[in-house]
């Protein structure tokens, strides 16, 4: 009697649970349906003739005859290949030149010593806490009068600076035992040819992660160069997308603006899916978004 | 010796050289600017120094609009998305299969650009003379009245800013709360399973405090963030966010700085630093009140 209201108990503490872990997958896929439903819209649109889409009132949920004609207006219609271009040149000169500039300095931070290094060090730290809405006016107006407006050099310039990345690196730097610098010291090795054969291959991953950061960061830079630019040659994706919106294709051709959007997406999503674990081990670590 | 010391310095050069020109300079510049009177941009001249422009932004009519936009999307969305983002981890956490495919999935947001995807979340809430829309079709399904979310009543606006914020910063949030779950010590949770103590009591007693820290980084993050949203609101709306009566307090520096209402540095510059005080403001006070509240293993 007794041994029966027990196993009872158990059975219905199982199928509560059950019940419960369905309910879980439930809302888990649901959210999963919410995140990528824009993806799915966008690429489903893409496909679709312009006549299709304008004939339906109610949207419909697929298609029957996709077409790829709205890839070819998008970029022949507007120089979307020109924002592409723009965009991989300013991302990749940019990533270069700041990894270099942190490199050093962390380096510097981590391991020589010169007079000033911890108050200097402070002073970078608090550098953090600046936000950029307060820096954005005086760099706006720094490079106009330089005459660099509508350039490589004045979108790259103001976006190279990232505390933050120094910090991370440098923490990074000074997990690298003491002794092999002082070893490598004894053996007369200069300590930038330390830096390039010792320090960055063992901190390679923290490097590898700054740059996708640093990638994300560039590909998707909307305001300033906005601001800076306003010669379509030198347009970026995130403006090239605003001039589509606001100008190209006539506002109508909605699939057109799809497939452009597609196309600007890509590359951080195949970049997202290959290096997905480094990414968000990334942020986690030091990523502030939202 | 000597060498050394001039050395280090050395290293320092180019992050001295970038952060001196593009921060620190600007910095000082930017509360000159906002004490200067009359600025003229093209002569360079202005007339006295004062208060006066602090005074002018905080007059404007689409200064406030402005604060009233970016406020209220604040006190939704930094509640509205933590929440969310505590239940999704919990959920995760819960699950024994799929969690990693799952992780994966949530997190794809972070990575998109923001102006791209805005674009389709216009499409999907706009309403047009030959379409609905996705979401009215929707909405029509369960028999409610068509809405125009883009173009349309001031809440209906507000909503549309609202849903896609918290789709955008729900990424970040899901994998910090994630991983603070993950490293809560699970000898707490196997000696309330002996005690037979209930699930909502676990939770109280000892989920919510031993993450607590990391939700309040996530609030202070959220707060900071959602008080400079711009890029989100211009996917949606277009680039005139004052005609659309959607501007947020960053876009006001923006508008007053560049375009078609700009070269006002001046006003630009004493509405960034009200911008400053008031997220100073808010993190102080939510580090006041988290030193009673949040705890600290």
């Amino acid at each position: 009697m007794e041994k029966q209201a027990v196993s009872q108990e158990r059975r219905s503490r199982q199928t509560r649970s059950m019940a419960g872990r369905i309910l879980s997958y439930f809302f888990l896929t649901l959210w999963a349906v919410i995140v990528l439903f824009p993806f799915y819209w966008m690429l489903l649109t893409s496909v679709k003739s312009y006549s299709a889409y304008n004939s339906e009132y109610v949207p419909a949920f697929f298609t029957l005859q996709p077409t790829l004609q709205n890839y070819f207006d998008a970029f022949s219609a507007v120089p979307l290949g020109r924002y592409f271009l723009n965009t991989l040149i300013y991302t990749g000169v940019t990533t270069v030149i700041m990894i270099v500039v942190v490199v050093l300095s962390a380096y510097a931070f981590a391991r020589l010593d010169f007079i000033g290094r911890k108050i200097t060090f402070t002073l970078f730290l608090s550098l953090m806490m600046i936000p950029n809405e307060l820096v954005v006016i005086t760099n706006f107006v720094t490079i106009t009068n330089l005459g660099l407006r509508n350039t490589f050099s004045g979108l790259i310039l103001p976006s190279i600076a990232s505390v933050f990345y120094i910090y991370l690196l440098k923490e990074n730097f000074e997990q690298v035992p003491e002794e092999l610098y002082k070893a490598a010291k004894v053996d007369g090795t200069s300590d930038l040819k330390y830096l390039f054969k010792v320090m960055m291959p063992i901190c390679q991953p923290t490097i590898v992660t700054i740059a996708i950061l640093k990638i994300i960061e560039c590909w998707n830079a909307y305001v300033w160069p906005r601001l800076i630019t306003d010669n379509q040659a030198y347009f970026l994706v995130s403006n090239g997308i605003q001039e589509i919106r606001e100008n190209g294709f006539g506002r109508e051709n909605i699939p057109a603006m799809m497939a452009a959007v597609v196309v600007i997406s890509v590359p951080l999503i195949v970049l997202f899916l290959v290096f997905h674990k480094k990414i968000m081990e990334g942020v986690s670590r030091g990523g502030t978004k939202g | 010796m000597k060498m050394n010391r001039f050395k280090g310095w050395l290293y320092l050069l180019p992050a001295l050289l970038f952060l001196g020109v593009f921060m620190l300079y600007p910095l000082v510049d930017v509360v000159i600017y906002s004490l200067e009177e009359g600025y003229n941009s093209a002569s360079q001249t202005y007339f006295g120094v004062g208060l006066y422009n602090f005074s002018y932004v905080l007059h404007d009519p689409y200064f406030l609009q402005a604060v009233k936009n970016t406020l209220l999307l604040v006190v939704i969305t930094v509640p509205v998305s933590t929440g969310l983002a505590l239940l999704i981890s919990m959920l995760l956490a819960s699950i024994p299969k799929l969690r990693d495919l799952y992780q994966t999935v949530f997190f794809l947001p972070y990575v998109t650009n923001t102006l791209a995807v805005g674009l389709v979340f216009m499409i999907l809430f706009k309403k047009t003379p030959y379409s609905d829309g996705m979401i009215n079709a929707l909405i029509a399904l369960f028999g409610g009245e068509s809405v125009d979310f883009i173009d349309g009543p001031y809440w209906a606006k507000m909503l549309v800013m609202c849903l896609y914020t918290v789709w955008v910063v729900m990424p970040f949030k899901i994998l910090i709360l994630t991983s603070a779950l993950a490293s809560v010590n699970p000898d707490y949770y196997k000696v309330a399973r002996v005690d037979a103590t209930p699930k909502w009591r676990i939770f109280t007693k000892i989920t919510l405090p031993m993450i607590s820290p990391m939700i309040f980084y996530l609030v202070i993050t959220g707060f900071i963030g959602a008080f400079k949203a711009y890029s989100d609101e211009v996917a949606l709306f277009g680039t005139n966010l004052n005609a659309a009566g959607m501007n947020t307090i960053v876009g006001y520096v923006y508008d007053m700085l560049y375009g078609d209402s700009g070269g006002y540095p001046s006003y630009a510059s004493a509405a960034a630093l009200i911008l400053f005080a008031i997220v100073l403001t808010i993190t102080v006070i939510n580090l006041l009140v988290s030193r009673r509240h949040v705890h600290y293993a």
